[in-house]
This record gives structure tokens, C-alpha cells and sequence, in this order.
């Protein structure tokens, strides 16, 4: 049966990314599609009309919204080659619990360090150094927060390193200095093929934001 | 072995009920723990020191946290009377539904309840819309799981009873049958279930405390 993958996505988003890696890893030939945010595809409204977001995978002609529901699709579909989730229940509830936690936490007080200034910039940065904290005792001695192996956790993560010299830029900040840990595993991880392929270049990233917010009046 | 299963919840949470739920379907025996909310107990803090609330579920001493999770940790134990489907796509479309009652529904009728003015009635006008999607899949089937009751319709009880719970406490009327008759056709249904009216707060005390909460909400915002 003919296998038809497509992802709408938009180059900086670190939800996309993490379909693009979740992709790769599983070896699935897909045809990508750019989304001008500003002017959504008639394709992107139809597959979701419920957020009008991206990513969305289309399998087969079947839309998938939200990219941790389509990145455990991708692992429940392409079973038999690198398995995303652990096998085992017990740790397959904790890596859904740390995604929760990522999407909870992370992309709030980090749009806000490259959104906002003075007093409302400083305490996103407190809370983005909370997170991270709490995500290094999660990661301990473990190369990848999967174990020994780079898992569901870790791409879910990964992503958002592409943003960091924007965040560090924006908000004077240094992650390294603070968290040499998490630095550690990131680097680990773009030791991968399949992330350093999907990660665009920070610096890219830092134009586009730059343009944002220079529209938003913050530069 | 013998499994030890404790559930730390609230008797007032949908999160906490859909748990005692979910477990009662499986016919899991379970140790409840009531906690007080306002004196967290150092149990719960230690089995959930990154969020610190209800409901986590204890199976053979290691925590669950997170409502969802732990549906979904249940269901792959407890195999009989299956909450989630076996269809990766049929999964994918429930996670997809229950994420949007818990992520959008719920944050959306909170507002509509306490907005006014101009912004009530955008906000209104986003519930019904988002009610209408909901309703919309249930799409001719007696249950979002089909014939018996599924992962969705289990996170959903939210709707079917503190959705109209809040609003008869507001005397309001904006989520009514004749907006919803396919929605307020499946509520009827699913609170028919014993099962599920033995996992709803009681009706009584559920008003009372809805009550004390709002007046609490509405001075504390003055």
C-alpha cells in the first residue's frame, strides 16, 4: 500500500522539529510542506480546523495535530525500527509526564524572555532556570533522558536549543554557565544525524525573531 | 504479587474522579486518600514534588502524576475493558479530543464564567464553537468510544457534569440542549451509567462547594 507522509510545518517551530526528528529516526520518506504563518494554507485550515496550527502529519490522506500525539502515531506506526517511547509502562508514563512538563513550562517562560522586558523579562528568566534545573535532576547521571538511549523525552527537548541564542541574546543570559549539564546533553544529542539535520542554524533563528521584534516595538 | 494501588485525589476534582473511574471500570481494587488541599500531605509531595497536586496514582510504591498519564498507564496494566482504542490513528484522534477538553474546553468556559462586557461574549462565542467540535465527533455514536465508554468520553465527564454544574451555581444559561441536543444527548446517556454516578461528587455538597468557590473568585478579584 502506497505509504503518502506530509508535514505542514514552519521552519523555527520546535514542535515541527520534533516531527522532522521523529521522522528521521523511523527512516520515513515524507514531502514537507512550508507554512506561511501569516497566511495559512486552504490545505492547513481543512487538515486542522480546530487550531489552525502546525505541525500537522498527513498519513495516507489523515490528518495529525499536535506534536506529541503525532510523534507517538509515527512510533506506534513505524514500530519495528528505533523505538521512540520505552517498552515498558511504568517508564512510558514518566516520558509522557516530562513531555507534559516541557510543553507545560518551557515555551511560556521562553517566549516571554524575547517578548517582554524589565521586571516581566527578568522573572521569565528565573523560571526558565527553574525548568532547566528541574530538567538536569531529571536527566541525572543518564546520557539521554531515555537512558542510554535518545528517546521520545530528549526529541521532544531538543528543539528549543535552536532558539537558545535568541533567548540568550534577548535576555543576556547564559545558559552554559548556569546549566553546563544540560549543555552536555545537548550536545550529545546533536551528535545524532537526525537532530543536527532537523535543528536550524540559532543564528537563523535569531534574524527571523529579530524582524518579530522589531514589529513588536522591543528593539 | 500482590499490587498496591493507592489514588491521592480530591473528591471535587474531575481530574481526581475520572481516576476512581477509570480504575472501577477495570474493577481495580484501590486505597483512596483524600487530600486537603490546603495542607498537602508529605506523601503527595513526594510523589509529586514537580507539580505538587492531585491526582497521582501509587501502583507498588512508584507515582503517576498527570490525569492523562495516568489513564493511559491504567489502560496498559489493566487490560480488560479497554479505555483506548488498539488503531494508532483511532489513539491518535482520542488524545487528540481529550487534549483539547482539558487544554482549550476547560480554560475557555472558565473565562466565558468570569468575563464581561464585550470580552463575555468573544469568549462565549469560542466555548460554543469549541462545544460545537466536540459535539460534532460524537458524530451518530452513543459514546466518543463507540458503544461503551472510551478514553474521551472518561476525560469528558468534565462537561457533561461541572460544565453545567458552574452554570446552574452562575444562573446562567449559555450551554443549554437546544444549542447541543447531540451533546446533551450523550450527557444524558453517560450519566445514566452506575459506574460513573458512583464516581461524581455528590450533587449537595458538589453545589455548596462550587458556590463557596465562586463567591471566593469573584471577592478576590475585587
Amino acid at each position: 500500500m502506497a505509504n503518502e507522509v506530509v508535514l505542514l510545518d514552519f521552519w523555527p517551530s520546535m514542535f515541527g522539529i520534533r516531527v522532522r526528528i521523529a521522522l528521521a529516526e523511523k527512516g520515513v520518506k515524507y514531502e514537507y510542506k512550508e507554512e506561511d504563518l501569516k497566511n495559512k494554507s486552504p490545505l492547513l485550515l481543512q487538515m486542522n480546523p480546530v487550531h489552525k496550527k502546525i505541525p500537522v502529519l498527513i498519513h495516507n490522506g489523515r490528518p495529525f495535530c499536535e506534536s506529541p500525539i503525532i510523534v507517538q502515531y509515527i512510533d506506534e506506526v513505524w514500530k519495528d525500527k528505533a523505538p521512540l517511547l520505552p517498552s515498558d509502562p511504568y517508564q512510558r508514563a514518566q516520558a509522557r509526564f516530562w513531555v507534559d512538563f516541557i510543553d507545560k513550562k518551557m515555551y511560556d517562560s521562553l517566549r516571554k524572555t524575547w517578548t517582554t522586558k524589565g521586571e516581566e523579562q527578568e522573572a521569565a528568566k528565573k523560571e526558565f532556570f527553574e525548568v532547566l534545573k528541574t530538567l538536569e535532576g531529571q536527566l541525572g547521571d543518564k546520557p539521554f533522558f531515555g537512558g542510554d538511549n535518545f528517546g521520545y523525552v530528549d526529541l521532544s527537548l531538543i528543539p528549543f536549543y535552536c532558539w537558545f541564542y535568541t533567548y540568550e541574546t534577548c535576555g543576556k543570559f547564559n545558559v552554559e554557565a548556569e546549566c553546563p549539564k544540560f549543555i552536555a546533553w545537548v550536545k550529545r544529542c546533536l551528535q545524532r544525524e537526525t537532530v543536527a539535520k532537523a535543528l536550524p542554524d540559532g543564528k537563523k533563528v535569531f534574524e527571523f525573531v529579530s524582524a518579530m521584534r522589531t514589529n513588536l516595538g522591543l528593539e | 504479587m500482590a499490587e498496591e494501588v493507592k489514588l491521592y485525589g480530591t473528591w471535587s476534582s474531575p481530574f481526581s474522579r475520572r481516576i476512581e473511574l477509570a480504575l472501577k471500570l477495570k474493577g481495580v481494587p484501590f486505597e483512596y486518600i483524600e487530600e486537603d488541599l490546603s495542607n498537602k500531605s508529605p506523601e503527595l509531595l513526594k510523589y509529586n514534588p514537580v507539580h505538587k497536586k492531585i491526582p497521582v496514582l501509587v501502583h507498588n510504591s512508584k507515582p503517576i502524576a498527570e490525569s492523562q498519564v495516568i489513564l493511559e498507564y491504567i489502560d496498559e496494566i489493566w487490560n480488560n475493558n479497554p479505555i483506548l482504542p488498539q488503531d494508532p490513528y483511532q489513539r491518535a484522534m482520542a488524545r487528540f479530543w481529550a487534549k483539547f477538553i482539558d487544554e482549550k474546553a476547560l480554560a475557555t468556559r472558565m473565562k466565558a464564567n468570569f468575563a464581561e462586557g464585550k470580552e463575555r461574549e468573544l469568549v462565549t462565542e469560542e466555548f460554543f464553537q469549541q462545544m460545537k467540535f466536540l459535539e460534532n465527533e460524537l458524530n451518530g455514536k452513543d459514546f466518543f468510544g463507540g458503544e461503551t465508554i472510551g478514553f474521551v468520553d472518561i476525560v469528558a465527564i468534565v462537561v457533561a457534569i461541572w460544565f453545567p454544574l458552574t452554570q446552574e451555581v452562575l444562573g446562567v444559561e449559555t450551554f443549554t440542549e437546544e444549542k447541543f441536543p447531540v451533546l446533551f444527548k450523550w450527557i444524558r446517556k453517560i450519566t445514566e451509567i452506575d459506574v460513573v454516578n458512583e464516581c461524581r461528587p455528590p450533587r449537595e455538597k458538589h453545589l455548596a462547594y462550587v458556590k463557596a468557590r465562586i463567591e471566593g473568585l469573584k471577592s478576590a478579584s475585587k
